[in-house]
């Protein structure tokens, strides 16, 4: 049923159950939101209302109307800019920003806060209401996500995406007045807790209070210390995000430009994250054809996401059998270029430091997971994220939209088609079909595109046929779904042979390390299109056909699955349930 | 059955009077038919903490623990309702609460007074307990026993027409 009304005084017919904030844009009216979240392409909604900066008037009502709660009715007459509307607003703001620091100069969120972009647009320059400000303890006990209450606004967006999109529990309102924060069960540290650092609280944080932990500056120190090889890796989601924070469009694939930036800043050799992805899908593949050949222990469950696979060891512990004990790409590359690599250039793995970029704050702690170190020296030495590389691009001073592209270095900079999907959700399984596909038909097959497995959508189930075989798989992306089927499969609701999860809703390129969204959930669906489109402009589409990981197996690995394989990469999961 | 976790029955770190307690609150859960309507289950959560409570004397972290599990909601959440509700303590509390009623018509009949001869007699503040666990402190804004103002309540028992000067009688007949 079509609703009609005006906002300033144009007519829109709209849908019954449209908000005015909804109606208003149809008309491209702006309003004024700041804890409002909602993204259609996640079916993600955060309407709590308890900010009012939305208010607006409507005739014949008293009071003013929160726009992003309001129902639209018939014949409504909404005026979002009168005096009143203007002036509420204001001082909302001035309200909020009396119990906000002011140190936003030196703030994480810099140029990145919602808040201050909301003070920005309305033009706030002189504040009325002064007094007490709340001060809590920053939570810095993670080596993933940083909690600085000061500059919590209540908007509870995180506590969202924690508990109703995540289904982690972690957050929740806490105290009481003046004294109330956002917080975990008994105050405790983050690090105490079930949380799983996917970063999807730090996404969703309008402000300062969330961030992630920074390791720019260890990265900085390695540089310039001569004694060290250091190497990087770039995880597949990066290239098609990074470009944002430079003022490129969303779902520009900026590989090239960022390979010549990692060289500026002084990487002795830049590699890439996917070389390992291919590495990956040759264990996680022989693993699954072999599961699916002697019946056992399906459905394998993939393993490369590292709060997955923490949310997993605390909510499903009874189910640790199922995920492929396959490493994730960013501990086999680790594991990799201190080994294999090491030999091969004839340095000392202690000589040698790994640094990642990563969509994703849990892989802060995944490389600090006590079984990815040996003899006190760690596969993987020093995780940043999308954001912190463009900080210390922009630190350098390289102007990174005009840099020429440049290509990865050989051979742990070689990869495939298969393995850019890794940072889409679905790309996972489907790289891992293209292989299984071959080596089940012992051919080098032409279909390879598996599109039932593709798309921005929670849960998407499939049966695929594989060189005859019928395979029935499922994807999920975002922990909330990846519950929901897991308990199908403890209930035997559900039969799966092979399912792909990611923590992150949509997948990497969603990651808690990701340029901030502001939820703009076009901009992940442009980085989703990338992601394909750098599949497609690939010369080679799948893992197995990758050379440089051809001639790793030839050189040094034996076969996918084999002892020396297992050693190097494969691990095991622990229980970490309250018992 | 509401909780399928055994956490009462099977931790070995209980005292045999600890588990008759989870026992006694798991039972009341399970007489809620908290399962029947999960879409409600967090309305019952108030409920549930309020015979936690008075079971326990308080709601520590295991507590809480098994109530969260019991009703398939988070810790944290749970623990945002206790701090939100002055009433709830995580903390364990004196086993004679001492309440002062501070409400409007108990306050100007002096209930500050009273309040004041307690803190000095036990030595600490209200919402504390002394340190051999023996009295709670508190100031509770109206019993609704307006009529008898100023009103202490201590356990379960009320007296009315408070002065100062009763105060030692009453410390004195907790069990001196």
């Amino acid at each position: 049923m079509k609703i009609n009304l005006k906002i300033n005084d144009s007519p829109v017919s709209v849908e019954a159950g449209t908000t005015i904030l909804e109606a208003a844009e149809q008309l491209d009216i702006h309003i004024p939101t700041l804890c409002h979240l909602k993204m259609d392409c996640l079916q993600i909604e955060h309407r709590s209302g308890s900010c009012r900066v939305c208010v607006v008037e409507v005739k014949g009502r008293p009071n003013l109307a929160p726009a992003c709660s309001t129902p639209v009715a018939e014949g409504m007459e909404v005026h979002t800019n009168t005096l009143r509307a203007i002036n509420a607003r204001r001082t909302i703001l001035d309200l909020l920003l009396s119990d906000h620091p002011k140190d936003c100069l030196i703030c994480p969120k810099n140029l990145n806060c919602q808040l201050q972009a909301l003070a920005q647009e309305l033009g706030l320059h002189h504040l009325l209401y002064k007094g007490e400000q709340s001060t809590y303890n920053k939570d810095l006990s993670s080596n993933a996500i940083a909690r600085d209450l000061d500059k919590c606004i209540m908007c509870r967006r995180c506590e969202t995406a924690c508990n109703v999109i995540q289904t982690v529990g972690v957050l929740s309102g806490v105290g009481r007045g003046f004294e109330a924060v956002v917080a975990p069960a008994g105050l405790k540290p983050l690090v105490e807790t079930e949380c799983v650092f996917c970063g999807q609280c730090v996404q969703a944080c309008p402000v300062g209070a969330l961030s992630e932990i920074d390791y720019k500056y260890p990265v900085w120190r390695a540089l310039n210390d001569p004694t060290k090889t250091v190497v990087v890796q770039t995880a597949p989601a990066v290239r098609v995000a990074i470009g944002e924070e430079f003022g490129l469009a969303p779902g520009s694939i900026s590989t090239g430009k960022m390979v010549a930036a990692l060289r500026k800043l002084g990487f002795d050799k830049v590699f890439d994250t996917d070389f390992a992805a291919d590495l990956t899908i040759m264990e996680e593949t022989s693993e699954l054809i072999e599961r699916i050949k002697e019946n056992k222990n399906l459905p394998i469950l993939t393993s490369c996401c590292p709060g997955w696979v923490k949310f997993l060891e605390h909510q499903f512990p009874d189910l640790l059998y199922m995920p492929s004990t396959a490493k994730s790409p960013q501990q086999m590359f680790g594991a990799i270029a201190k080994s294999y690599y090491a030999e091969k250039i004839g340095v000392k793995p202690q000589d040698i430091i790994v640094v990642s970029v990563m969509p994703c704050l849990a892989k802060k702690y995944e490389a600090s997971r006590p079984e990815f170190s040996h003899d006190g020296v760690r596969d993987v030495d020093i995780v940043i994220s999308t954001r912190e590389l463009a900080d210390m691009i922009r630190e350098a001073g390289i102007q990174f939209a005009e840099l020429d592209d440049q290509p990865y270095d050989s051979p742990l900079g070689d990869s495939t088609g298969a393995a850019v999907i890794f940072g889409a959700t679905g790309g996972v399984l489907e790289a891992a079909l293209r292989t299984a596909a071959d080596w089940l038909a012992k051919e080098d097959l032409q279909e390879i595109d598996f599109k039932a497995v593709r798309g921005i959508k929670g849960i998407k189930e499939a049966t695929v046929t594989i060189a005859g075989l019928e395979l029935r798989v499922a994807v999920c992306s975002g922990l909330g779904n990846a519950r929901k089927l897991l308990e199908k499969i403890r209930q035997g609701k559900a039969n799966y042979q092979a399912i792909e999860i990611m923590a992150c809703p949509g997948g990497c390129l969603n990651g808690g390390g990701q340029p901030y969204h502001h939820g703009h959930g076009k901009i992940l669906v442009k980085r989703m299109e990338a992601i394909y489109e750098d599949d497609r402009n690939q010369p080679i589409r799948k893992s197995h056909q990758n050379p440089a990981i051809q001639q790793l197996y030839a050189e040094y690995l034996g076969e996918p699955g084999s002892h020396f394989a297992h050693k190097l990469l494969h691990t095991h999961y622990f229980d970490r349930s309250k018992k | 059955m509401s909780c399928q976790c055994q956490c009462a029955a099977t931790s070995p770190t209980r005292t045999p009077e600890d588990a008759a307690k989870f026992d006694e609150l798991g039972r009341f859960i399970a007489s809620l038919n908290v399962d029947a309507i999960p879409d409600r289950r967090r309305g019952y959560l108030i409920q549930i903490l309020h015979r936690a409570q008075s079971i326990f004397g308080y709601l520590p972290e295991e507590v809480q623990e098994f109530v969260a599990r019991a009703l398939n909601i988070s810790r944290a959440e749970v623990y945002g309702v206790i701090s939100f509700y002055s009433y709830f303590t995580d903390k364990p509390v004196g086993r004679y609460k001492i309440n002062v009623c501070t409400g409007t018509a108990c306050f100007v009949k002096g209930a500050p007074k009273v309040l004041n001869e307690f803190k000095a007699r036990l030595g600490i503040k209200e919402g504390e307990s002394t340190p051999d666990g023996k009295f709670f402190l508190g100031a509770l804004r109206c019993v609704g026993a307006c009529s008898l103002a100023p009103v202490v309540m201590v356990n379960d028992k009320v007296y009315g027409n408070m002065t100062a000067d009763k105060v030692a009688d009453i410390l004195k007949e907790c069990g001196e």
